[in-house]
């Protein structure tokens, strides 16, 4: 009996400590990206990113102490992003209650499978570089969506990258700003490639450009030498290709060079990485081949964001990659509503993610939507030069090119 | 006549690549015809065939290739890839398919299977390799980017609309010679006749004093580094190499040895030189996403009104 007591003393005695002493414990952090494949030098980057804000904070917020997980959505089979691995990382995310928030997805395909997962669940989640406009704003994609991710009814996902319906429309205008009156697009028949390739063609109509073909190309072809012919023989002075480095961006660039095509070439973000410099081969890019990216280059950014780019630089030994930045961005403000959150569960975490209002970020100040996109509307347009991409103007923010003001 | 021009195009690049899966194809074929296997893992030995020669391109130097030097690399590129990926086969046979001589075809078949996730594997690791040519290793399953060592200039003028380069000249001088060659292998010489009946009957050829592992082995040899001059002749006409090629490559040239007849070596290239057309064509004058469909319904006609294929033989099944 005494003992008895004694234990319930001493269990009551613990429990109020723990209460008076306010809060005390772990909090993980997870983020899903495809770290096999060639997507990896960019997710690297983003991890990095990601690291830099937690270190930055010392590791700790309020005496609770910040794990972070770096988890896989690739599979070496598929060399790319795989929809089992992506729906194993949400239930995993799911069931694991110290769990508070979500990075992730770098594929906006992966990003449909995980969100309506971790809506039930009520687990915030932040993308750094989904770009997919369906997967946030109504009446921009599939006609269920996004009430289709949100199972809940409450919206838990937000992202800090710039989304397509603004990419697509850049690319278009930068099409338009070159002169060339004839374009061909191309797309890999996925949801980020196609859709940013429908949002080229409306923009491109609405400037009066003529399309003069819009294809899906099957991402496993040795080569697209008869299509890239079809390409130079429908006399367009331009080629937009929307897909990524991994649906094969570089060797269609290739082979539009081999094939004597001598307009331009302009793809969106996905193809904004080394890897694809890479793939295409150097000498095929240089000079005609533009890349739209939603933000700056980390070379451009200015304020806390170059404070950012000399931290990362100290922290790793070298640049960071485009989509680094967004990896920081994504978890500074994640952490700033841990902090900002009265309680440390996954409500109160997520009630103060979509009230991130004006936040002081490495991409400007900005807050995040209704839809839980951000305010952020900066675009920049970059070309290839000697194997490197340099930056060649801002755009989407300023109207440039004939782009219409918003 | 641009229209004209634009077929005559088509017709170039759809025959360069119908010759490259052709190479690929009598691989299949070959096996196929003497141990009644279909070697899954052949196609992901022609991948390993192109990291070799890029990694040699890698030991040489990266420089400026041009002129002479260039095409004594090719040569000798060539030359490698053909020797270890003939090596290389013929080792697979003997550690995989050997002991399994008198098992069932469906283990045999399994063990190709494993041989071919095997053969990917190492790709990807090789791929990995902290060298210049794989931009350092960092991402190993990236496609990398293979040297233009075969210029690109037109050989019918720079003027004119249709271009029939120093590259597809590459992939007709190598691979029709070869084709010749292997015809007189395996029609006039000795080891020919113990290869074709060794395929008819083994256990007679056996009776005969043919000795069969010999002879199968040196089918492995041949049809391996057929597979590795292919290897080099798609790297310098793609300039892309991936872990991931072989996969397509062999799916592309499995369907060419079922569509000219499987075990028929003439019908292998015929079939090749179709599913070359046929995709070039597709391209051009459908769309590109229909390709994979026409290819494959063309195979499936084929099937139903000629089931032993385009030039197989009527023969009845040997048991």
């Amino acid at each position: 009996m005494t003992l008895k007591t004694a234990m319930l003393a001493a269990a009551l005695a613990l429990a109020t400590t723990a209460g008076a002493l306010a809060q005390s414990g772990t909090l993980k952090i997870v983020s899903s990206l495809p770290r096999t494949g060639s997507a990896n030098a960019q997710t690297g980057s983003i991890v990095n990113g990601i690291k830099m804000a937690i270190a930055e904070v010392g590791g700790k917020i309020d005496g609770y102490e910040i794990v972070y997980e770096d988890w896989d959505d690739a599979s070496p089979q598929r060399g790319n992003w795989d929809p089992t691995v992506e729906a194993q990382n949400a239930n995993r995310a799911v069931t694991d209650p110290t769990i508070v928030g979500y990075i992730g997805t770098f594929n906006s395909g992966a990003a449909k499978i995980a969100m309506p997962e971790l809506n039930k669940a009520g687990l915030v989640m932040i993308s750094p570089a989904n770009t997919y406009s369906g997967l946030t704003k109504p009446g921009m994609g599939e006609a269920n969506e996004p009430a289709i991710y949100r199972p809940s009814g409450s919206i838990n996902y937000f992202r800090v990258v710039p989304t397509d319906d603004l990419q697509g429309a850049v690319a278009a205008e930068h099409v338009a700003s070159s002169g060339a009156k004839k374009v061909f697009i191309l797309h890999d028949r996925e949801l980020y490639g196609k859709g940013i390739a429908d949002v080229f063609q409306k923009r491109a109509k609405e400037l009066g450009i003529t399309v003069a073909g819009f294809e899906g190309i099957d991402t496993k072809a040795s080569n697209y030498k008869s299509l890239c012919q079809k390409v130079k023989f429908s006399k367009a002075d331009a080629v937009f290709f929307g897909g990524t480095t991994q649906s094969n961006g570089g060797q269609v660039a290739k082979d539009l060079r081999s094939v004597g095509f001598t307009g331009i070439l302009v793809v969106p973000d996905g193809c904004c990485e080394e890897a694809f410099i890479q793939a295409a081969g150097a000498a095929n890019l240089e000079g005609n081949t533009f890349v739209t990216f939603g933000g700056l280059p980390p070379s451009e950014l200015t304020g806390r964001g170059a404070e950012f780019r000399e931290g990362y630089r100290k922290m790793f030994g070298f640049d960071p990659e485009a989509y680094a930045v967004y990896g920081y961005e994504s978890a500074r403000v994640l952490l700033d509503a841990i902090k900002r959150a009265p309680t440390k569960d996954r409500a109160a975490i997520l009630k103060a993610v979509s009230s991130t209002k004006d936040f002081d970020g490495a991409l400007g100040i900005w807050s995040f939507d209704v839809n839980g996109d951000t305010t952020n509307r900066v675009m920049s347009i970059n070309a290839v030069k000697d194997g490197k991409f340099v930056f060649v103007h801002r755009a989407g923010d300023a109207p440039t090119g004939g782009a219409k003001p918003e | 006549m641009e229209w004209v021009d634009f077929f005559l195009q088509q017709l170039i690049t759809g025959l360069s690549n119908g010759m490259i899966i052709a190479l690929i194809a009598i691989g299949y074929t070959m096996v196929y015809g003497i141990i009644e296997l279909i070697n899954f893992a052949h196609g992901d030995l022609f991948m390993l065939g192109a990291f070799l020669a890029l990694t040699m391109l890698g030991m040489f130097g990266l420089g400026d290739w041009s002129g002479a030097s260039a095409w004594a690399a090719v040569v000798i590129m060539l030359i490698a890839s053909a020797g270890f990926c003939g090596a290389l086969n013929w080792g697979i046979d003997r550690l995989a398919y050997k002991p399994l001589r008198d098992a069932s075809k469906l283990s045999l078949l399994v063990s190709a299977i494993g041989a071919s996730f095997i053969l990917v594997n190492l790709g990807l690791f090789w791929g990995g390799l902290p060298m210049d040519v794989f931009a350092g290793g960092v991402a190993a399953a990236a496609p990398k980017d293979f040297p233009a060592l075969v210029p690109n200039s037109n050989l019918l003028g720079e003027s004119s609309l249709v271009q029939f380069t120093p590259k597809d000249v590459l992939v007709w001088a190598v691979t029709v010679p070869l084709m010749i060659g292997l015809t007189w292998i395996v029609t006039r010489t000795r080891l020919g006749k113990a290869m074709r009946a060794t395929a008819q009957n083994p256990v007679a050829a056996r009776l005969m004093g043919i000795d069969t592992d010999r002879v199968i082995g040196a089918t492995f040899l041949i049809g391996g580094a057929l597979g590795g001059f292919a290897s080099v002749i798609y790297s310098l006409y793609n300039n892309t190499i991936s872990f991931q090629m072989g996969y397509r490559a062999g799916m592309d040239a499995f369907t060419a040895a079922v569509l000219g007849g499987i075990g028929s070596m003439p019908g292998a290239v015929a079939g090749a030189l179709v599913i070359g057309l046929v995709r070039s064509m597709s391209d051009a004058y459908f769309e590109t996403r229909w390709t994979n469909t026409i290819v494959f319904g063309i195979l499936v006609l084929i099937l139903i009104f000629r089931p032993s294929g385009l030039l197989g033989s009527r023969a009845k099944e040997k048991v």
